[in-house]
This record gives C-alpha cells, structure tokens and sequence, in this order.
C-alpha cells in the first residue's frame, strides 16, 4: 500500500497554507512533518484526514490492502489530533469501547490496549481523573482498538514522559512492522529507526 | 450510530448533561406565570396552552448550546467528521437524544404543571399531544442553529435568536390545536397534524443543514 500525495494547496480563510506539497509514504514508513510553529505541519494532517478541503492537488492509495479496496483513503487513517477526543464524564473504559463500537474495525480489547500504553486497571477511573500524560495515553490507546493502516499523528508526545515516549515508539514500530504507515508532526524524535522527512519553512 | 446513542444518552443524564436542569427551568417559567397574571383562573386557563409551549420552547433551547460544543472542544466533533458513519444519521441521533432527555420529560410532565394554571382535562391532554408532537422539531431546527454556532465562544445566544423565529410555525400550530380542543367548533385535528408535519419535515432536512453546517465550520 502506499499513499501519495500530489501538489497538495490548502488555504485557510484567506491565506495560503500549504502549496505545492508532495510525497509519497509506502507501506511500512513513517513520515516525519518537521517546521516551526504555524508552517502548516498541523494543516496538512487535518487535510490528509479530510477536514480541510484542497484547494489543488489530491491524494490518492495505491494498491490499498485486503478488505480496503475501493474506500476513500480518509476511512484508512486514524487521526491523533492536539484533543484526546474523551468524554470527562464518562470512565476510560466507557471512553474506549465507544470509539471502539463508532470506528468499527475492532483490533485489539479494551484491556489489552489499556496494557499495550501501561494504564491497565484504570478502565473505572472517570477520563477527568486522569493527568495530562495519562490521558494522551489513553487517546494512543484509541489507535490500537480499531484498526486503521494509516495513523496520523499531531504532536502525539505531548505530554508523555520518557518511559511513555518510549512505549510510545515501540507501539509505533510495531504498526510499522504489521505494514502501517505514520505520518506525524513532531518536533521531537519518535525514536523510529528509518523515517522520511519532510520540512516546512515558515511563510512568507 | 448506536453507540453514539447509548453515550449520548448516558452523558446527557449524568451530572452537567442538563436533563434535569431543562425540567427545572420548564418548571420555574410555569409557575411564574400566575405570580405575573394574578390569580385570575379564567385568564390563566385561557393563555395555559400557550405558557406550556413558551416555556418549552425555552426550556428546550438551554441544552441545545451543548449539543456539538462539548464535541468540539474535546476533539470528538473531528473524529465524527472523518468517521465512516455519514455526518447527517450522527446529527440525527444526536438530535433524537436531545428530544428524549428534554422534549419528552417536559411533555410528559405538561399536565402536571398545567394544573397550576388552571387549564381543564381537554387542554391538559390536548397540550401534551401538541408538546409530543411537536417538541421534536424544535430539537432538529436546533440542531442546526447549534452547529452554525459551534466555533462561537457565545454561541448560545445567537443559537436562540436563529433558532426562535424558525420555531415560530410549531408555537402558531400547537397552541392553535390547544385553543381548538377547548373551543367549540374550532377542530382539533387539521393543526395538530400541522405540527406533526412540520417536526416530519424538519426531522428530514434538519440533519442535511446541520451536517452541511459542521463541515464548513470544520475549514
């Protein structure tokens, strides 16, 4: 499988985001989206996922993987936004079998995630007990429930100390390994061995 | 989608869902009403009808604010854009929730706080089969209102300037069908189906708009 990306235009309200970018990520690779603040590495994570419209340019799937043929590459990808996309009110547990059931595509148990991130036994704890890095690891847990090859991720560290980094890049890897493709924006390495880059300056 | 049910339904009548405050604020504009008229039981009777459907329409528009900005701050309202389940069935539920967590206890609960107006047994049925009728499409003209006014820090009162005039022809409708059902020889039925008709309408387009509305927030 392998995603590409062609001459990709993105304009928010009045000013040009992102022009003329290309790339393109195959199975098994991980794309780095490096620049400063505000050079448009969050824009293009939420135009890949489709929440921005494009103003030129398209993305495309090349030979997409079994049971994937023929859907939209939005529907492949998992998007890891600044939010955690949890409900305060509601239990971890509660959290994550709701998106389990809204996303479809069930992979891994709610405990077997919740143990893949180090968080087992706290499913009963409301999401707004948890501290800032708990609940990044939470919303990382989201990724493993449902089963989407393309994971895009928006600063995914934030927050997570450097036991949970770690934890972090094996998860990472693994998916790497089962054939999944990452694209994320960081400005911290992921620690992924082998990764493409690409690199935003700031606008003019 | 029936995941999105169960926990909107769940978070709607736990603490901060507002289930419960909207019948308390339904209550409190009732029972205003004869403290503001006086104790005048034929003058009370008459306008009954139409304080049972103001204070529901009020009452149903205090949750409405939350409908998708608590989703929008969180970060769930991008996971439900990208989602594969379509856009306008999530407003749909979403929605259909609202009415049972705020419409139907408050008609269920019309001819209890109807009583403190004096109204008589036909008004009291009549409003609460107007009020069933016709509270859900205040909550799918709401629906949309609340995803122009998502992105808005003060969304709400602007949602309920939107929203008021578009629920106009269901107040006109239900409290005409009250009036009617105590009224000879006005009929009840031609509109009261009116009402119905219009919440069928607006159950339809409703989501379409608010699905429409979310998107171009979302950019």
């Amino acid at each position: 499988m392998k995603l590409i990306a062609s001459n990709i235009a993105v304009i928010r309200g009045e000013d040009l985001i992102l022009q003329d970018v290309s790339f393109n990520v195959s199975a098994g690779e991980a794309l780095i989206i490096r620049g400063e603040n505000g050079s448009g590495k969050s824009t293009l994570l939420r135009a890949i996922a489709g929440l921005l419209p494009l103003e030129v340019g398209s993305f495309s799937i090349e030979d997409p993987t079994n049971g994937f043929g023929g859907t939209t590459h939005t529907d492949l990808c998992h998007y890891l936004g600044h939010e955690n996309a949890m409900k305060p009110a509601m239990s971890v547990g509660e959290n994550l079998v709701f998106w389990q059931e809204f996303a479809g595509q069930p992979h891994l148990d709610i405990d077997e995630a919740m143990d893949m991130v180090g968080l087992d036994g706290l499913q009963d704890v409301p999401f707004a007990h948890l501290s800032t890095g708990q609940r990044r690891r939470i919303s990382i847990a989201r990724l493993l429930i449902s089963y989407r090859p393309i994971w895009l991720l928006d600063e995914p560290t934030a927050g997570l100390d450097a036991a949970s980094e770690k934890q972090f890049s094996e998860l990472m890897k693994a998916h790497l390994e089962d054939d999944g493709i990452i694209l994320a924006a960081t400005h911290i390495p992921l620690g992924l061995d082998s990764t493409k880059e690409l690199v935003f300056g700031a606008i003019k | 989608m029936i995941a999105l049910f169960k926990r909107d339904f769940k978070l709607a009548l736990r603490s901060g869902g507002g289930a419960a405050i909207a019948l308390l604020f339904y209550f409190a504009v009732v029972i205003s009403m004869p403290f503001a008229i006086g104790p005048d039981p034929i003058l009370l009777s008459t306008i009954g009808g139409a304080t049972l459907w103001i204070g529901a329409l009020l009452a149903s528009l205090l949750g409405l604010e939350r409908l998708f900005q608590s989703d929008a701050e969180d970060g769930s309202l991008d996971q439900m854009l990208i989602s594969t389940v379509p856009l306008g069935g999530q407003v749909f539920i979403k929605s259909l929730v609202h009415w049972l967590v705020t419409g139907l206890p408050l008609t269920i609960m019309a001819p209890v706080f109807g009583l403190f107006l004096g109204m008589s047994q036909d008004a009291l049925l009549a409003s609460m089969a107007t009020l069933a009728v016709g509270t859900p499409a205040i909550s799918f003209i709401g629906a949309v209102g609340a995803s122009i006014t998502v992105s808005l820090a003060r969304g709400g009162l602007l949602l309920s300037v939107l929203v008021l005039p578009m629920c106009i022809p269901v107040l006109i409708f239900g409290v005409g069908a009250v009036r009617a059902a105590v009224t000879e020889p006005d009929p009840f039925l031609p509109p009261f189906l009116l009402v119905a008709a219009i919440s069928l309408f607006f159950a339809v387009i409703g989501p379409f708009a608010s699905a429409l509305a979310l998107r171009q927030g979302a950019s």
